[in-house]
């Protein structure tokens, strides 16, 4: 299977299966239109006849042996030979990473809101530090051989309850050398909270932190409001300005969020960069409509062009130098993980699973508060593995939209919770989100071809 | 070559061999925690 797109004047070809991606001139581009991926004795005739009012015989021939060529050597048309490996055997994991949930509770009441203003609708609670602990023991306990664990510090907004995050890691730090593992942490935050003391032991302990921001000023202050309905742009921006002059290299991200109130939402990351901070992500709102200001299907087109616009900012911003880094046009195209990795997809159930306040454990952050998503508990050590094995059937040849998408090997298949949120069923893919998704991975074959 | 460019050395066929050592970091503990960004993950090897 192969996947042809152009932007402005240029021609891409992604081959599914081998990751091969191509930049082509318009014959070449022009002839994929008549070629199948099977080739017979009478096909360079036949594409001869196809394209002979166009191109000369010459050019056609020898564009047609380049695509002869690049056949051979796996590179076009290559055959899907992943299949057996999907299978729940193969794809079972040890847990290695834990979300956890240690702030059912949040300072903020932001409008858009999936965890319900911080509790998931389950009422308010902070987590005890023996749970949290608990948690670091089941990963360590249950992550086989491998050695990189990681913990999210999430909420709720996790500074509410910052004694608990700093046990936790100290904790952590210490069990690592014993069982020979390497913990990653990461929190995300609003902002609030944060003092000269946690922004110091976050530069420290957080391998990744997630600053959340959705951008200009109005922007940011029509959703993200305080508890009394006051805007806090004023009150974040800074602290995130100390937060990141001081991590040095590490990685972070100013996390923006846009919704139907600002489909320009360009300018806002551009807001973002220019207030000094390079690393930013920006997801849509899509939600219960409900909700006025959700994203829905009738907004797509927009979205996309929204994408085009901020794709050509991009590309002449790297082009003078910038270190702009646009999470969502991130693909490792050079190498990117390994096949098996991308049969997993997210991971959700498998090798990644969410831990709430009580000690719940759910196979995700976005299913916590759904029963049939819930695997056990931590404090009285039950982990159901029926959960887990609905998981291993989810990847990209259990889900037939899936198995003949062009962009199977970069999505992985999507998010589980997204499909089960809008369709009630984690197996179908939801429509709105896979368009999108398409269109950042086309921006980031782009602007890593372009730059 | 001509009329094409090869912009990358990608081989999915050669990662299958040998894969799965799983010690790369999960999609959703990123910067989205929404969408699922699997192919951005960098192998640990």
């Amino acid at each position: 299977m192969i996947h042809k797109f152009k932007f402005e004047n240029y021609n891409f070809v992604v081959d599914t299966n081998s990751g091969a991606v191509h930049m082509v001139d318009d014959i070449f581009y022009d002839m994929l239109e008549h070629l199948d991926g099977n080739f017979f004795d009478y096909t360079e005739n036949y594409i001869i006849k196809k394209l002979e009012n166009k191109y000369s015989k010459e050019e056609i021939k020898e564009t047609y042996g380049e695509i002869l060529e690049l056949k051979n050597k796996g590179k076009l048309f290559s055959p899907d030979i992943y299949k057996d490996l999907a299978t729940p055997e193969k794809l079972s994991s040890p847990v290695k990473a834990v979300c956890l949930n240690v702030a059912h509770d949040c300072n903020m009441a932001c409008k858009y809101c999936f965890a319900s203003k911080g509790d998931f609708g389950c009422g308010k609670e902070l987590m005890p530090l023996e749970t949290a602990k608990r948690a670091v023991d089941f990963v360590i306990k249950n992550s086989g051989n491998i050695k990189n664990l990681e913990m999210d510090f999430f909420g709720g907004e996790p500074l509410l309850n910052w004694p608990v995050v700093v046990e936790t890691v100290k904790y952590a730090r210490k069990l690592e050398k014993i069982h020979n593992k390497r913990f990653r942490f990461t929190i995300t935050t609003n902002g609030l909270l944060l003092d000269d003391e946690k922004i110091k032991f976050i530069n420290e302990e957080m391998y990744d932190v997630v600053l959340s921001l959705d951008g200009r000023k109005e922007i940011n202050d029509n959703f993200r409001v305080t508890r009394g309905g006051i805007g806090t742009y004023d009150a974040v921006v800074p602290k995130f300005k100390k937060l990141v002059d001081s991590r040095g290299d590490k990685s972070y991200y100013v996390r923006g969020t846009y919704t139907k109130e600002n489909l320009n939402f360009s300018k806002d990351v551009m807001h973002i960069y220019n207030l000094g901070f390079n690393e930013i992500s920006m997801e849509p709102v899509m939600c219960d409509e409900k909700f006025d200001s959700t994203l829905t299907e009738k907004d797509l087109e927009l979205v996309l062009k929204e994408h085009e616009i901020l794709l050509k900012k991009l590309i002449e911003m790297k082009k003078q130098g910038s270190k702009i880094n646009f999470f969502n046009f991130n693909v490792d195209i050079e190498k990117g993980p390994c096949v098996i990795k991308r049969l997993k997809g997210c991971g959700c159930g498998n090798d990644y699973i969410a831990v709430v306040p009580n000690g719940d454990i759910y196979s995700c952050h976005q299913l916590v508060g759904e029963k049939s998503f819930k695997m056990g508990n931590i404090n009285d050590g039950t982990f159901d593995e029926n959960v887990k094995n609905k998981f291993l059937k989810t990847s990209i040849y259990h889900k037939e939209k899936c198995r003949n998408c062009w962009a199977r090997f970069y999505c992985c298949g999507g998010c589980a919770a997204k499909n089960y949120t809008h369709l009630g069923d984690i197996m179908k893919p939801f429509d709105v989100a896979c368009r999108m998704q398409k269109k950042k991975i086309e921006c980031a074959i782009i602007l890593y071809a372009l730059t | 070559m001509k009329h094409v460019k090869t912009i990358n050395k990608s081989d999915l066929k050669k990662s299958a061999v040998g894969g799965g050592c799983g010690e790369c970091q999960a999609s959703c503990q990123t910067a989205s925690k929404v969408d699922n960004t699997v192919s951005n993950q960098k192998c640990e090897r």
